[in-house]
């Protein structure tokens, strides 16, 4: 008995001590805080760091390869292709981006009115966003086909164009055609996210802008736009980045051609370091997006703070 | 119902051709077991106690190949007790998916693959000399190609066993080559670069545009430019595998016989991948590509009348006098990370031996030409005429790192599309062929010095 008695106060006082640590504000939140710091530390920042010293060595696949310095990045820095490349990639970006929020932006007004169907019309305007990229690039790769694209066949039926377009052969209209792919897929995501931002502008400034004799387009400059804007660029910051870490859609349609007309830094990347067994080199390809990508999240970063 | 007396069925199509096939088969397989092989010890390797074996290949291009393929491996089940799982992928992503295992060091057991693959992790592989030499021995010797891309040097060992090529010809369509002004019969087909260019220039006077890719056509497009340049003299690099040697007068020449020919093809190729010229060819877009026997054999399947006016014909040869055909070679090798190499061993040998071999490609059509001389003689080689042309793929073919060897640095420069990128430069008249000349050759010097 009297080691039963001796034994309880020792359970209990370890789970007091137990009890009294997790009521140290500090302590139990490093300990709620330590999965989630795990999670991101093994799936994003390991990635991350790991791409970064390959991005110094001259590894290939299978070999761990030795430090290297800068030496990757000088060797992209004199070579035609990359370059190309990273013009490509903002070309592609920057248009893309552009198309989609104005064409996003003015769905999104349309749609925030009142009219019958705006459920559905709401939800079908989703489409091209959940459907998976490789399947829609299927579509566009059909679309796009020099011989059979129902594109052409349509414009040859009413008589705009005779014989075949040349979608995906010609360097200028490659580009054109992939971005014009990119839109269509992109567009719901601005739409959406605006819309969201529209329903939260209260009706109220809207009808005092309107007693005060504000136009429609003074009300869009005035009222509308002020209070959309720190989502308006939270949406183009997160859009812009999935733009230019785009790959699926350039791999299936053209592979990085003609002649390299459509290659990302993505493709280049991969082409580089996985096709070609370049692990280092590949990987210095894809940190030289970093730059960009690091800019657009102190934009979002700032424009988030603005919206607290 | 009664079937009309000479009339062509859909039921007596079925029914006779199932006879055909069935006559085939096993005047094929009488052909096989009584054939006596040539002399060579028997050679079996002693399977691991509890093995199983994972192998990795590519997806198949012709639908026979898959069922012929898992039941020459689960006849290996059966004699053996190893279990074998088998898994697919197409065919370019066979090699981020091998290279990802050899990263890791853990994945399949064996793989299939392309190209020179396994000279990018030679130091990962089991040696399989003794397989190499015993099936060497066994079946008259390996084609020339074979041990450039089997036998590492600086192993001193055979790091994989070749597989075969699914091979390419020229695919034409013979009523249109009769009409412009051509035999059209495979023996007489046009045997120079010069006297090739003249039927296509006369195809495409008559409305028949020809089609070749110059987009980034991993197969189609890397085959018919190498052919190209190697048939004028052109070579990207010199033996000693540092020298460019892209820069020659051989390659101007080149530049210009494709420039010729690009004038003769639909438009639209600058963009074309590996299925395109398929899909043109199967809707007579085109009357003339190169292509293994994949669109035969859905021409067969699908568009019988496309089937019955096509053949295949030898790429020509150009001014160096030789043969100077690419085509997609295929080895097997095994991971040095398993724990059963003499089970894959012994797969591996099973796979290539008389019987099963056979069995495989002769079910295929001869999509994949043999790599060992003896196996000429099989069946699917007689049996049906438009196959032929596919016999001597890998008799007639170079390494794609020629004059180089195979090894990171060939496979990076396909890779990245040089070659292709310089031809659909020249032909699109995106560059001049001395400025398409300079960019290849900055771009090669790039990849060799690397």
């Amino acid at each position: 008995m009297d080691r039963l008695e001796l034994g309880l106060p020792r359970t209990a006082e370890r789970r007091g001590g137990l009890r009294l640590l997790l009521e140290d504000r500090e302590v139990l939140g490093w300990a709620m805080g330590a999965p989630a710091v795990l999670l991101l530390g093994v799936f994003l920042a390991y990635p991350f760091l790991l791409g970064l010293w390959l991005s110094l060595t001259d590894s290939r696949i299978a070999s761990p390869g030795r430090f290297v310095g800068l030496a990757n990045f000088w060797y992209l820095v004199g070579d035609g292709v990359f370059w190309l490349t990273v013009w490509n990639t903002l070309l592609y970006a920057g248009v893309a981006v552009v198309l989609k929020f104005v064409l996003g932006f003015a769905l999104a007004l349309l749609v925030d009115r009142e009219f019958r169907g705006k459920r559905f019309v709401r939800a079908a305007m989703l489409l091209p966003w959940i459907v998976p990229t490789s399947l829609s690039a299927l579509v566009f790769y059909w679309i796009y086909d020099s011989q059979f694209s129902v594109l052409t066949w349509m414009l040859r039926t009413v008589g705009l164009v005779e014989g075949h377009i040349n979608y995906l052969g010609d360097p200028q209209l490659a580009r054109a055609s992939v971005i014009a792919a990119n839109v269509w897929r992109g567009v719901p995501f601005f739409a959406i996210g605006l819309l969201a931002g529209l329903q939260t502008i209260p009706r109220e400034l809207h009808e005092a802008a309107q007693i005060d004799g504000a136009s429609p387009w003074q009300r869009l400059r005035f009222v509308t736009w002020p209070l959309l804007a720190p989502l308006a660029v939270v949406v183009i910051v997160f859009s812009t980045i999935m733009t230019v870490g785009d790959f699926q859609l350039i791999w299936i349609l053209t592979k990085g051609g003609p002649a390299n007309a459509t290659h990302l830094l993505g493709t280049l990347a991969y082409q580089r370091a996985v096709q070609g067994g370049f692990l280092g080199e590949g990987a210095a390809v894809a940190v030289f997006v970093l730059p960009v990508l690091v800019g657009c999240v102190a934009a979002a970063y700032r424009a988030l703070r603005r919206e607290d | 119902m009664a079937e009309a007396k000479g009339r062509i069925t859909r039921r007596r199509f079925l029914r006779d051709g199932a006879r055909a096939a069935s006559a085939l088969l096993l005047s094929a397989w009488g052909w096989e077991a009584g054939r006596s092989p040539a002399q060579a010890q028997e050679l079996t390797f002693p399977v691991e106690r509890g093995a199983s074996l994972r192998v990795l290949r590519w997806s198949q291009f012709v639908t026979t190949d898959r069922p012929i393929f898992e039941e020459n491996a689960r006849r290996f089940t059966q004699r053996t007790g190893v279990p074998v799982r088998i898994e697919y992928e197409t065919w370019t992503d066979v090699q981020p998916k091998a290279a990802a295992a050899a990263n890791v060091g853990s994945g399949p057991d064996i793989v299939v693959g392309f190209f020179d693959e396994p000279h990018l992790w030679a130091d990962k592989l089991v040696p399989v000399t003794d397989l190499a030499q015993y099936l060497g021995r066994k079946y008259g010797g390996w084609f020339d190609v074979c041990p450039q891309y089997g036998y590492s040097p600086e192993r001193n060992a055979w790091i994989a066993i070749p597989i075969g090529a699914p091979g390419a010809t020229i695919n034409y369509r013979m009523s249109w080559v009769r009409e412009a002004g051509f035999d059209p019969d495979p023996a007489r087909f046009p045997r120079t670069t010069d006297e090739f260019l003249r039927l296509c220039r006369a195809l495409k006077a008559r409305g028949r545009p020809t089609g070749f890719a110059l987009g980034k056509a991993v197969g189609d497009g890397n085959v018919w430019v190498h052919w190209c340049l190697w048939a004028f003299g052109g070579r990207a690099v010199a033996p000693d595998n540092k020298t460019i040697t892209i820069n020659s007068p051989e390659t101007a020449n080149a530049l210009e016989y494709a420039r010729a020919l690009y004038e003769t093809m639909i438009p639209g190729v600058a963009g074309w991948l590996d299925p395109h010229n398929n899909r043109a060819f199967l809707a007579g877009e085109i009357s003339l590509t190169n292509n293994g026997i994949s669109i035969y054999f859905a021409a067969k399947n699908d568009f019988p009348e496309v089937a019955a006016d096509m053949n295949h014909a030898l790429f020509p040869v150009g001014p160096v006098g030789r043969p100077t055909e690419l085509h997609l070679f295929s080895q097997a090798y095994i991971f040095a990370y398993t724990r059963y190499p003499n089970a894959a061993k012994e797969f591996l040998r099973w796979m290539m031996e008389d019987v099963q071999y056979s069995r495989w490609i002769n079910g295929m059509l001869g999509y994949v030409s043999h790599p060992l001389r003896e196996y000429g003689k099989l069946a699917v080689w007689r049996s049906d005429p438009k196959a032929t042309p596919y016999r001597d793929a890998v008799a007639r073919m170079l390494p794609h790192s020629y004059a180089g060897r195979p090894g990171p640095e060939a496979a990076r420069a396909l890779a990245e599309f040089v070659l292709v990128d310089m031809f659909a430069d020249a032909c699109t008249g995106r560059r001049s062929v001395r400025d398409a000349i300079r960019a290849a050759e900055d771009r090669l010097r790039r990849i060799y010095r690397s």
